[in-house]
Parts: structure tokens; C-alpha cells; sequence
């Protein structure tokens, strides 16, 4: 098993620069993709304005992540791509990772973990579309995916749900590759997407934008043919009445993000019900000891350039939580021990009162406990008897025994014999 | 007064035009008929209950609703694929007893073919249910329902294991809310020993915690175990009989429609498909929603079907604690409310319940909506609210943000409420196994049993010694553990590679229904089989990648490949100088 300080657990434009700032640290850092490509989503974006913030010019999504591929390539931080994390255990120090590729099942231990595992769409039914299932019904980013990635185009004549920006860009997207967009329909009373796409992509290509409306309804067996749209009051439910039915092959929807928790939900890492990602500290850090989360997967961003942001800092933080995450050390005890608590000693923490309890493993006579440092003896204490059943309790000051970094503490147990 | 009197009376006072005649269809054998017209569809519906008698076959309602066309959906495709085919048998209907029927006649020594309408098997009822393995403790001692559960339900271990599918025997219970129901409980029991039940009793509501349902509702003061109700994935199931028939010779056409039958005397000489004519010796009539129609055409009609529709409701798989096994309230509260104090809380009057599906989802549902149509899937909001409300009395933590989908099925509901599973009475090469409804997956293997062994008397058919009982599923290898998976990896790195991120859905896993004894090159179809897309996603990361896995594999261009159907076209043409970059 290979030992890392930081897994990034997602090769899009968070896991990138999470990567790329944690090895800039010093940390030994991995990186698990589960596409053959790195870039997220990112390689499907292919209009522009992408990286005014971190790079002052307005990049596509594929250049975008193209600086960050070239720049995590020449690091030293190691890439897997088309690999799936399937398993995290908590064990001491940190974590085990299991992930599966073409090569099989891989073990990896690693003391902290960046999540930078993105966002995914919320589905027709999800947004409670009633009606039929037939072809034909997307959501942006599905489409996307099947125009630019694929090459090939699913819709003829469009109905858009929802003014998110991809909805917004997939209504210019599919107008330029030849479709007919209908409308563009938005359940509440404001546009969701950035002024520049209203503008950029229905005004500047006619494409009506309708507020306080919703697709209610889907019609067809086999590929979409009309959807219901009704307009909405003001706690966003259809008023009767004014539904009407509007023909077209396909539906696209952009009714939301939702950050992927799958992992953070096995570790148990408390979510935030607003943001649905992980609660964080201002270093990133979720509730879980040595678990970072950035990006989409944290809370959804307008802007990529924030996603790096958070990455960057995740991953710089991450690196140093895993770096000083060094500074424990063991407590060493002979068989003579049933067990001692606490079991190491955070020797970068204050160490003038440390409650120590442990339990002999069998009976012992006019016994003497002594304690080592470094091969030097530094405290005894003599009992009368030591029996399992009863638990010992001690309260040291190890700063005054000079424990530090890598100092080797041990603890014996001794019959002194009549 | 005669029934027939009383009878007339009854459906006189819903709408005076309505004809009413009893029918002699064998020799002392009558069906009551019913004719006319109406504009509302709940007055025929009530029209035919009212007609129901055991003195007769079966009540034949053919009141028209106004305005409505009871037009089957038909394939498009039209060629002579089929035409001339002379099987022993034919099997109209891919659904879980035409499919259990194929894989029982496997059995036998005899050319068997089945005709499916649809492009897969399990499409219509049989995908749209909640895969209970019933217990019948609602059932009524000697009908078809009780007498073929009673057996049906015991093979599920052993056809499990043959088949290699999922079946989980957790238990069904019944959630007690009021000390005065708990003394209603002996005499469930006394009716479970009548219906010949073992295992149904009492247990309180620690017992429920510790042992069954740890997260049991906070008002339920107990419930009803039961021990011998199961789950299965219902179109695995049946995937898993079709494939195993497929695998022993049987033929499947789809996109197959029945269109006709010439009856020659007392027997079907031949049957018009949409793809040719077939002459078949004896012809089984598994048709589901269709049954009637079908029963018709061989001049055996003595029932009518009216399409009850349902909807059940799937949640995310991280709700999958909250129940484990199949939980429904106690139906008495309600009893006393709507009979006692004619309270009706609006919604559809039948419960449903909760279920744990064998892929770890909740599944909660259905409820019931009489409708003239035989398959509008179509879902309603009322439905899924009703749906909805009435379960998150279940379980308590359920959200509607949980909701990853839902779906309508019509049940194929007879006015009797029975089954018609018998040998043909004037026309003697047909079988009918119609009129199945719940509990018709527990059911499906004793129906598919004495219809074989009927058949076999018509035919002569001896023993097929080559038959082959196993059939073995591809590996799901997210439920493997990791040293057999890595070792599965190595073998077909293709194991390896995740296509489907929610339920953890691999290349090789897709590629391997893509080899099976019975493929079929649809998302669709392969959704059903390996699951890529059934996850809380719902298809939109996978969906692109599955398209291309499929027209790889088939050797065409991507947009030659469907959703479901022939017309469920996915992508129109390549792009404006669109090439895959992949």
C-alpha cells in the first residue's frame, strides 16, 4: 500500500488546483479521476469566459483546465485517471482508500483527503414533471455532453426549463447548431443565470424568455412530442387555468446543481442543508478530522475562478494538516499492558497534563512501571499489585520528559520479586 | 327476484340505456353482457362490478365511454419476419407469466415461441410494481389469487437459485397504531391458518427495533409479522425466465403485435402479427392489460379487463435504512373511518406501503386510479402526493427532496378481481393465464406450471432431458467483495472502468447484457438489466457513455440507438462538422 499525504479525490478544475497547491507544499499528493480525462466538466464547456478572475482573460472551459492539466503535469503530483473510489476507512493517522481501474482493485493510505468531487443536475422528476418518460427529455448538461463531446445533436425543436447558466448556454448552443428553441421558461420571477448569458444567449439570439413559468407536464411514448406550461404563483405552484401545451421534441433542464456528497455522506461528515455540501471551516476543513472539501462539491459557484479558489486553499491547507499531522508520536507498552488511553501523544499540542489510564494484562505482584524516553528512563512508579480488572489512572508532564517529534516513548511493567 | 333481475336493476339505476343480456357461451354456461354508452367512465366501471355473479363465466362489459377510442399502441415495424412460422406453442405476452409460461414449456419437448409487442420483456405491469412476493393474507380461501399463491410463493428459493436473481424473503409487516387493533390480531391469525399462511403473528415494538425495523414509526405499537413475503427486482425476474427460456430454445419476437386469429371450429388455425402470420398448435394467452381483447380474437372471451392504474415512488438509496423489508399501516382505522363514520381523508382509496427494493432503494406505493386507457404511464401530481403523504406516516424521515423518480403501471384488474387462468372453453387450443394482477409475481411460476402441464396435454409433449435450469446472471461488482472483485478485474479489465458513477455500474458489467442469451440494444433495456442511470442522477452523467457503449457493440452510428421503443429516437444527426473526439 502506497503512502500519500493528500488525496484529491476529482480531476476537475477543484481537484486540479487542490492538487497542484498541495504539492506546492511539499505534500505527497495523488490524484483519482474517474473519467479518462482530466477537466471535469470543464471539457464540455466550450464557450468562453472562463478565468477573467485568475488569469484576466476569458478562456473556454477546455483552455480553462488546459493550464491546470499542464501545470499538475509538471508537478510531482501522481495521476489515475479512469478510477473509482469505492471505499474510505477511517484508521489511525488517517485514511485507506480503495479505488478501482483497469488494473484492478487499488489500496492506497493517505493522511488527509481533498473532496473535490463537483456537482450533478437535478432530474425532470426531481423538479416533479409529470407526464410521460420519453426520449427526449435532458438536462443541459446531458446535452451538452451530447453536442460537444459526442458530436451529435438531440433535439430539433427545444423547450428550455430553468435560466441556470448552462440552460441559458445550451439555448445559444443548440440555435447555432440548427435547432429551433421555443422558449426558455423560469419558475421564479428573476433570470437564475448571469446578465451576460441573458444577453449573450437568448436576447442577442431571440429566444423569449418567460418568468414565472413551468413545464408541468410531458407528453409522448416514445420521443417527447408537447410539454405543459403553466405559469406559476408566488409560492412557485402552477395556477390552474393557465396551462397551455407547447410542441416540441425535447425538453432541456437547468433546475439546479446539487454538490455530489456520496463519499462525505459514508464518512458521516455533517452537510450544511442550505449549501448541501459539507460543513467547513475557513481552512476548508469538514467537520472530519483531515477531510477538505472545495469547489462544487462544497457549495455551488458561479464562477470556475472560485471553484480554483477554494481548491487552492483546500489543497495548501490539506498539505499542511498532513505535513504537521507528523508530529505524534506512539506510546509504546510491553505485553505486560492490556492497554494504555491514549494511544499516541500529539507532541505539537500541550503535553503538561496528560491523563494517562491503562490496565495490566494479568496479575502482577510489587510491580514497577517505567517510563523511557529515547532509551532513557525519565519516571517510575512502584504498585503494590496491578489486577486487569483494575484500571490505572496517571497525570505526566511529558514537556518536562522532553518528549518531541520522533522521540520513541516507552512504557514497561516489572515484578520486583520478593 | 332472480339475479339476473337484481342485477339488472342495479345497473338500470346507474344509467336506464345500458343493455343487459346473459350470453350462452358453452352449454349451460352463460356470460353476462353488458352494451351502451356513457360519458363517464366510473358509471361502466360501476356497471360491470354490478354485474358480477359467480353464476356466471364472467362479465362482459363493452359500454362504450363517449368520446373515447380503445385503441392498442401497435409497433410500426411491419415485414414478414415471423410469417409461416409453425410453433407447438405461442406465447402471446412478455410480461412475468408469459415469460415464467416460456420457461416452464422449455421443459417440454416442443417449439415454443412468444410474441411481445414491445422491444423487451417486462415492459408494461410487470416493471410497474412494487416486486412484493405476496403473502395473501387479503385473499379470499379458493380463489385463483389464494390457490396459485399458495404454491407460487414457495418456489421462490429454489427458482432463485436457478435463475440467479434476488429474491429476499425479509418478511412482509403490518404496522398496529391503537391497542384495540392488537386484539384484532388473532383473528388475522385465525384467517392466515384458514388460507393455509404459516408464520403470522404479533410482535411488539421492541422486538420490531431490535430485530426488523430499526427506525419502526414513532406511534406504531407493534405489528403483524409475516413471515413468507418476499421481494424480488420484478423485471430482473423476468429477465432472468426469459433468458433461461431463451437459453433452452425458446423463440422471443418483439415489436410482435397480435392482430388477429383466424378460429377454424374449435380451434386457432392461425394468428396475424405485424410481422407475419403464424401458425401455432396452441396459443397461450399471457397478454396482461390486453387479455380480453386477445381472448376475443379466439373467440374465448367470458371477462373483460379494466386498466387500474398505480404509482409507486423510488427513493434515494441513502434512505434505504429506514425500512428494510415491506411494511403497509393496519387498513382498520380506516375501515371504521370510511364504513363506520363515512370518513374519507380524499386521496385513492387503496393503501399501498413501503418497501426496501433487493438494489437497496425504498420504493413506496401505489396507489389505484380506474382508467379507460390499457397503458397511460402517465404520472399526475395528485398521484404522487397521495402516494406521498400516505407513507411518510410510514416512514417518518422521508423529504420530498428524497424522490429520485416515479412511475404509473395499470394493473389488468377482471371485475371478478380474480384470475382466468384455464384451458380455452369452446375454442380448445387456447389457454388463457389473463386477469393477473397483484399478486401475480408470487404467483407467476404455479400459473406457468399448470398452464404447461394443459398444454402438454393438448400436444402429447414428453420431458426435454436437454433442459438446462441454470442460468447464470453477470456479476454486479460493486456487491463483490474486493478480492474477487480485483480478481474479476484482471480477468476483463473492462470490470474496471465505472460508466455509471451512482450505482457504481462498469463497462464490462454493460457489455456483458449486451452478450447475453436475449440482449437488447436499448438504455433502456440495459437500465433494467445492470442499472447504469437508476441511480439518484438518473442517467445524466452515464446516459452519453451507455449510448456509445451500445452503438459500438451493435457496429452503428450513435444515433441509430433508443431509448425504449423503435421511435424513441435519442440524437438526430452529427453536429455541424461533429466528430467524435473521443
Amino acid at each position: 500500500m502506497t503512502n500519500y499525504d493528500v488525496v484529491v479525490i476529482g480531476g476537475g478544475p477543484a481537484g486540479l488546483a487542490a492538487a497542484i497547491s498541495s504539492e506546492k507544499e511539499g505534500a505527497k499528493t495523488l490524484l483519482i479521476e474517474r473519467e479518462a480525462r482530466l477537466g471535469g466538466i470543464l471539457k464540455q464547456c466550450i464557450h468562453d469566459g472562463f478565468g477573467l478572475i485568475t488569469f484576466g482573460e476569458k478562456l473556454s472551459g477546455p483552455e480553462y483546465s488546459g493550464k491546470y492539466v499542464d501545470m499538475v503535469k509538471k508537478t510531482k503530483v501522481e495521476i489515475k485517471t479512469l478510477s473509482f473510489v469505492t471505499k474510505i476507512v477511517k484508521v489511525e493517522g488517517g485514511y485507506n482508500i480503495t479505488f478501482v481501474n483497469r488494473d484492478g482493485m487499488n489500496y492506497v493510505f493517505t493522511k488527509t483527503i481533498v473532496l473535490a468531487t463537483g456537482c450533478r443536475e437535478r432530474s425532470a422528476r426531481q423538479v416533479f414533471i409529470q407526464g410521460t418518460r420519453p426520449a427526449g427529455i435532458f438536462t443541459a448538461g446531458t446535452a451538452q455532453a451530447y453536442v460537444n463531446l459526442n458530436g451529435k445533436m438531440p433535439a430539433k425543436k427545444v423547450v428550455i426549463l430553468g435560466s441556470g447558466d448552462i440552460g441559458l448556454i445550451m439555448a445559444r448552443r443548440l440555435t447555432l447548431e440548427g435547432a429551433e428553441v421555443e422558449g426558455v421558461y423560469e419558475v421564479k420571477p428573476t433570470p437564475s443565470g448571469l446578465t451576460r448569458n441573458i444577453h449573450q444567449c437568448l436576447i442577442d439570439f431571440n429566444i423569449p424568455l418567460h418568468l414565472s413559468h413551468t413545464v408541468t407536464k410531458a407528453f409522448g411514448d416514445e420521443r417527447l412530442e408537447a410539454v405543459e406550461i403553466a405559469e406559476v404563483d408566488s409560492k412557485m405552484n402552477p395556477v390552474p387555468g393557465t396551462e397551455r401545451i407547447v410542441e416540441c421534441d425535447t425538453l432541456i433542464l437547468s433546475v439546479g446543481l446539487i454538490p455530489e456528497n456520496e463519499v462525505a455522506n459514508e464518512l458521516d461528515i455533517p452537510i450544511d442543508r442550505k449549501t448541501k455540501g459539507p460543513v467547513c471551516d475557513q481552512q476548508f476543513m469538514t467537520e472530519k478530522d483531515g477531510i477538505f472539501c472545495c469547489g462544487n462539491a462544497l457549495h455551488v459557484n458561479d464562477l470556475v475562478d472560485y471553484v480554483s479558489e477554494s481548491a487552492d486553499e483546500a489543497g495548501k491547507h490539506a498539505a499542511r494538516y498532513a505535513m504537521t499531522d507528523k508530529k505524534y508520536v506512539p506510546l509504546e507498552v510491553t505485553k505486560d499492558f492490556l492497554y494504555i488511553v491514549p494511544q499516541r501523544l500529539n507532541v505539537s499540542a500541550d503535553m503538561k497534563e496528560v491523563i494517562l489510564y491503562f490496565r495490566a494484562s494479568h496479575d502482577m505482584n510489587k510491580a514497577t512501571l517505567s517510563i523511557k524516553v529515547d532509551g532513557n528512563e525519565v519516571k517510575s512508579k512502584k504498585y503494590m499489585a496491578l489486577r486487569p480488572p483494575e484500571m490505572e489512572r496517571l497525570c505526566l508532564n511529558f514537556e518536562e520528559f522532553g518528549v518531541k517529534e520522533g522521540s520513541k516513548v516507552e512504557f514497561t511493567l516489572t515484578e520486583r520479586g520478593e | 327476484m332472480s339475479s339476473f333481475n337484481s342485477i339488472c336493476k342495479k345497473i338500470h339505476e346507474i344509467n336506464p340505456n345500458f343493455e343487459v343480456t346473459e350470453r350462452e357461451f358453452a352449454k349451460g354456461q352463460y356470460c353476462i353482457v353488458l352494451n351502451g354508452e356513457d360519458d363517464k367512465w366510473e358509471n361502466i366501471l360501476k356497471a360491470g362490478q354490478y354485474a358480477v355473479d359467480k353464476k356466471y363465466l364472467g362479465v362482459i362489459n363493452d359500454i362504450k365511454l363517449k368520446g373515447f377510442k380503445d385503441e392498442p399502441k401497435l409497433p410500426k415495424v411491419h415485414d414478414d419476419k415471423y410469417d409461416g412460422m409453425t410453433p407447438d406453442v405461442l406465447i402471446i405476452g412478455g410480461g412475468i407469466t408469459g415469460c415464467a409460461i416460456a420457461r416452464e414449456m422449455a421443459k417440454y419437448n416442443a417449439k415454443t415461441m412468444l410474441v411481445e409487442k414491445g422491444y423487451d420483456v417486462a415492459l408494461m405491469t410487470t416493471s410497474r410494481n412494487d416486486g412484493n412476493v405476496h403473502v395473501g393474507i387479503d385473499l379470499h380461501k379458493g380463489t385463483q389469487k389464494h390457490t396459485y399463491l399458495m404454491r407460487g410463493n414457495k418456489y421462490f428459493e429454489q427458482l432463485s437459485k436457478e435463475l440467479d436473481f434476488k429474491f429476499e424473503r425479509g418478511g412482509h409487516h403490518i404496522y398496529l397504531e391503537e391497542n384495540w387493533e392488537k386484539k384484532l390480531v388473532p383473528i388475522l391469525e385465525l384467517k392466515a391458518k384458514k388460507l393455509g399462511i404459516p408464520g403470522v403473528y404479533y410482535v411488539d415494538r421492541d422486538e420490531m427495533i431490535a430485530k426488523y425495523e430499526p427506525n419502526f414509526p414513532s406511534w406504531a405499537i407493534g405489528a403483524v409479522r409475516m413471515e413468507t413475503g418476499g421481494i424480488v427486482s420484478p423485471y430482473k425476474m423476468t429477465i432472468a425466465l426469459a433468458e433461461n427460456a431463451a437459453e433452452n430454445g425458446v423463440e422471443f419476437a418483439f415489436n410482435t403485435a397480435v392482430l388477429g386469429m383466424t378460429v377454424e371450429g374449435d380451434k386457432v388455425t392461425s394468428v396475424k402479427t405485424n410481422r407475419g402470420t403464424i401458425y401455432p398448435k396452441v396459443v397461450i394467452n399471457a397478454s396482461g392489460t390486453y387479455a380480453d381483447i386477445i381472448a376475443d380474437m379466439a373467440k374465448d372471451r367470458t371477462f373483460t379487463i379494466h386498466p387500474r392504474k398505480g404509482t409507486d415512488i423510488i427513493l434515494d438509496k441513502k434512505c434505504g435504512e429506514y425500512v428494510k423489508t415491506t411494511a403497509t399501516k393496519a387498513p382498520f382505522k380506516r375501515y371504521i373511518d370510511e364504513y363506520i363514520f363515512k370518513k374519507k381523508d380524499g386521496s385513492h382509496s387503496k393503501g399501498g406501503g413501503a418497501t426496501q427494493t433487493v438494489d437497496g432503494n425504498i420504493l413506496i406505493g401505489p396507489d389505484a386510479e380506474e382508467i379507460p386507457e390499457r397503458e397511460d404511464f402517465a404520472t399526475s401530481r395528485s398521484s404522487l402526493d397521495a402516494v406521498f403523504k400516505k407513507q411518510q406516516h410510514n416512514i417518518e424521515k422521508i423529504t420530498y427532496g428524497d424522490i429520485i423518480t416515479y412511475f404509473a403501471g395499470c394493473r389488468a384488474a377482471t371485475y371478478e378481481e380474480d384470475f382466468v387462468v384455464r384451458k380455452g372453453i369452446n375454442t380448445k387450443n387456447i389457454i388463457e393465464a389473463a386477469g393477473i394482477q397483484s399478486p401475480g409475481i408470487g404467483c407467476a411460476p404455479a400459473i406457468a406450471e399448470d398452464v404447461c402441464k394443459w398444454t402438454s396435454e393438448i400436444l402429447g409433449l414428453g420431458k426435454n432431458e436437454n433442459f438446462n435450469p441454470i442460468r447464470k446472471t453477470y456479476p454486479h461488482l460493486a456487491e463483490l467483495p474486493d478480492e474477487e472483485r480485483d480478481r474479476l478485474v484482471k480477468e476483463n479489465p473492462a470490470y474496471g472502468e465505472i460508466v455509471c458513477r451512482c450505482e457504481q455500474i462498469s463497462r464490462g458489467e454493460i457489455e456483458d447484457c449486451l452478450h447475453s442469451a436475449l440482449p437488447i440494444f436499448t438504455v433502456d433495456a440495459i437500465k433494467r438489466r445492470c442499472r447504469p442511470g437508476m441511480g439518484r442522477c438518473q442517467g445524466g452523467f452515464c446516459s452519453p457513455l451507455v449510448v456509445k457503449i451500445i452503438a459500438k457493440e451493435l457496429g452503428v452510428d450513435e444515433c441509430e440507438v433508443r431509448k425504449a421503443g423503435e421511435d424513441s429516437v435519442i440524437l438526430y444527426h452529427n453536429t455541424k462538422g461533429g466528430i467524435d473526439n473521443d
